[in-house]
């Protein structure tokens, strides 16, 4: 089912938590929504279910307008970050629970919502828990009796609230896997939030970077590295340095100097943001046309040496990556020039 | 059959013990004050009670309350405990569930109000329902002209009762469905269930010990309340009598053993409600003491 949520408001008392939100959500797609804590992914999610209702703008599923539907009527499958299973119900009970309230002739028989359950617990890999409480269960297991409690009802879009937040790293990376798995199995459309940049990049087929309640950039995990759009992207995937720098006369200044960067064609002349990757950037002996600056503080980072550069008249801080065996990260004072970069207008 | 939800609430228990730091000697004085106090003031009285029932043997004692008076008085509690308590479990829980799941304008002030039965006397609550439907009453008259009668018969004490009574379950769950949230509602509508299927099978079971807890202490009190029935009912022998009034009506005459007879059942429904009220702590004390923590 494809999802398409068109010019989003969302205030609460006043307080706007989303401010013209557009996205479009393909069918089957896994899509991750990441961002900062208090972007609005989980309203964005909620309002995605029916949960909340938009101040502004519309939800549709397919061609039809969703938000016009009640949550019932929207048949998504939620999954709450603290999981939300029913405690008093076992295992079994709780995945059955979205056949069980169906009316009429659409609620399938006690004898066939007990076998979809076990199908269920199978798919999600806990054959055999059918008459366990939640209580007596491991956080991962939790998080799999509520994906397939969300799945029982055949949704239209399974939406998933940092369904791995409450977890330990290892248990997060395993089930990060298996819900690939289980995704490329079903096929259903997929939204989950997340503010593990890795879990987004490694498994999302498209990832939403979302702050301050604006949407900054959708992409697939390589466009949104390799590519940002805003310093907010560059700094909050991967790691990422920035400089302010002036564009005079197509080149880039720092302070005085140029440093030997062509600025692109249509960039305005006047103040601006320069970002790189640290470790993208190119070590020079000499210096007409780079940066240099004076060694302030350097550390090990696994198989790397970060080095903190004061640069330019203001002694800005700059961190930059060396190779451990590379000569510079012995000298006091290093040239470079970024390989990749970008130029922002200045805030 | 132990509930396995007990365990998720294990936690709360813990940090109790880590507060006492009191020397054992202050710790005997204090335990001991309190157990005399105890002896005293609660246990004594229970003996007498018993005590005086039985003064003149079993005989007398089932003789007084076989009496035709004593009989009506008891049936009496019982039905108006049979209306007013029902009610009152409709009320809390709708109560209870509107303040602790939604958020609307007025809602401090509903609050509040629940709480109102608590802070007045019972007597006063008993007066208003004679100044609202006495013959000099505000409704007096029109009711006069419709044929209804509410003060000094039945109708009036129930609603005496209800009033007295009805913060006891609304007081119980708001705290317990609070602390709960919206999360276990807010998946069950998502998974396709309505309002009513949602109440049902998530929310009611979610607070059921509470909720039985609540019962338990507003029938207790339905049962025993005194001053607020007192001034509606009018003492009408065998007819608006209920126990604790006809307690008072046959120590005044003098009969000891009928008083203590119809007292020590009373006392046995005080007794049986503390038991129960302790197994239901003893099981479900992290759930009831979520509720108390207000
Ligand atoms: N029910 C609510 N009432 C008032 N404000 C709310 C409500 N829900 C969310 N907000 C506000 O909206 C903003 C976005 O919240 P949201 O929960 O969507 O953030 P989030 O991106 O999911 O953050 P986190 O990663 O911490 O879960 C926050 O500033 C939050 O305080
Ligand atoms: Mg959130």
């Amino acid at each position: 089912m494809e999802v398409r949520v068109t010019n989003v408001r969302k205030e609460f008392e006043r307080f706007p938590a989303l401010h013209d939100v557009s996205l479009d959500i393909r069918s089957g797609e896994l899509i991750a929504l990441l961002g900062p804590s208090g972007s609005g992914k989980t309203t964005l999610l909620r309002l995605i279910a029916g949960l909340e209702r938009p101040t502004r703008g519309a939800i549709f599923f397919g061609d039809e307008d969703a938000s016009q539907k009640s949550i019932q009527e929207r048949n998504v499958g939620f999954v709450f970050q603290h999981y939300a299973l029913f405690r008093h119900m076992t295992v079994a009970d709780n995945i059955g629970f979205g056949l069980k309230v169906r009316h009429g002739a659409t609620r399938p028989s006690a004898q066939e919502i007990r076998r979809r359950a076990s199908e269920l617990l199978d798919l999600v890999q806990l054959s055999g828990l059918e008459k366990r409480y939640p209580a007596q269960l491991s956080g991962g297991q939790r998080q799999r009796v509520a994906l397939a409690r969300a799945m029982a009802i055949e949704p239209r879009v399974l939406l998933l609230d940092e369904p791995f937040g409450a977890l330990d790293a290892q248990v997060r990376r395993e089930l990060r896997r298996w819900l690939r798995e289980i995704h490329d199995q079903t096929g259903h459309t997929t939204v989950f939030v997340t503010h593990d940049q890795e879990e987004a990049l490694e498994l999302a087929d498209r990832v939403v970077v979302m702050s301050q309640g604006r949407i900054e950039q959708v992409g697939t995990a390589d466009e949104i590295y390799d590519t940002p759009n805003s310093p907010f992207v560059y700094s909050f995937i991967g790691e990422s340095s920035s400089l302010p720098v002036k564009v005079d006369n197509g080149e880039v200044w720092l302070a005085d100097r140029p440093i030997g960067l062509q600025a692109p064609p249509h960039a305005p002349s006047g103040e601006a943001l320069l970002c790189f990757r640290p470790h993208d950037v190119e070590l020079l002996d000499g210096c007409s046309g780079c940066i240099a600056g004076t060694v302030a503080a350097s550390r090990r980072v696994a198989s790397t040496r970060r080095v903190e550069l004061e640069v330019g008249g203001e002694r800005q801080r700059v961190e930059i990556e060396l190779p451990v065996d590379h000569p510079a990260a012995q000298k006091s004072r290093v040239a470079f020039r970024p390989r990749r970069w970008k130029l922002f207008p200045a805030s | 059959m132990a509930d396995p939800e007990i365990k998720t609430y294990e936690p709360h228990h813990e940090s109790q013990s880590a507060a006492v730091t009191e020397s054992r000697p202050v710790r005997w004085v204090a335990m001991g004050t309190a157990f005399a106090f105890l002896a005293v003031f609660l246990l004594l009285p229970l003996i007498v009670v018993f005590h005086e029932a039985l003064a003149k043997g079993i005989g007398a004692y089932t003789e007084a309350l076989s009496s035709p008076d004593t009989r009506s008085a008891i049936r009496l509690t019982l039905l108006v405990a049979a209306i007013s308590v029902p009610l009152n479990i409709v009320f809390g829980i709708s109560a209870a569930w509107a303040i602790a799941k939604f958020e609307f304008k007025g809602k401090a002030f509903l609050t509040t109000l629940i709480d109102l039965p608590f802070s007045v006397s019972p007597v006063i609550s008993g007066l208003v329902y004679v100044l609202l439907f006495g013959a000099q009453g505000l409704l007096g008259e029109w009711m006069k002209a419709h044929g209804l009668v509410i003060l000094f018969a039945v109708p009036g004490i129930v609603l005496a009762t209800i009033f007295v009574t009805f913060p006891f379950v609304a007081r119980e769950l708001i705290p317990l469905m609070q602390e709960q949230g919206n999360g276990d509602e807010e998946a069950a509508l998502s998974l396709g269930a309505n309002g009513w299927q949602t109440f049902w099978y998530v929310t009611l079971p979610n607070v059921k010990w509470g909720l039985l807890y609540g019962v338990l202490l507003c029938n207790a009190r339905a049962m025993g309340e005194f001053g607020a029935v007192s001034v509606v009912s009018g003492h009408i022998r065998g007819l608006t009598n209920t126990m604790p009034l006809h307690v008072e009506i046959l120590y005044n005459e003098y009969n000891a053993v009928g008083a203590f007879a119809v007292a020590s059942l009373l006392a046995g429904l005080a007794l049986v409600t503390l038991v129960l009220k302790t197994l239901l702590e003893m099981r479900y004390g992290a759930e009831i003491a979520a509720a108390r923590g207000h």
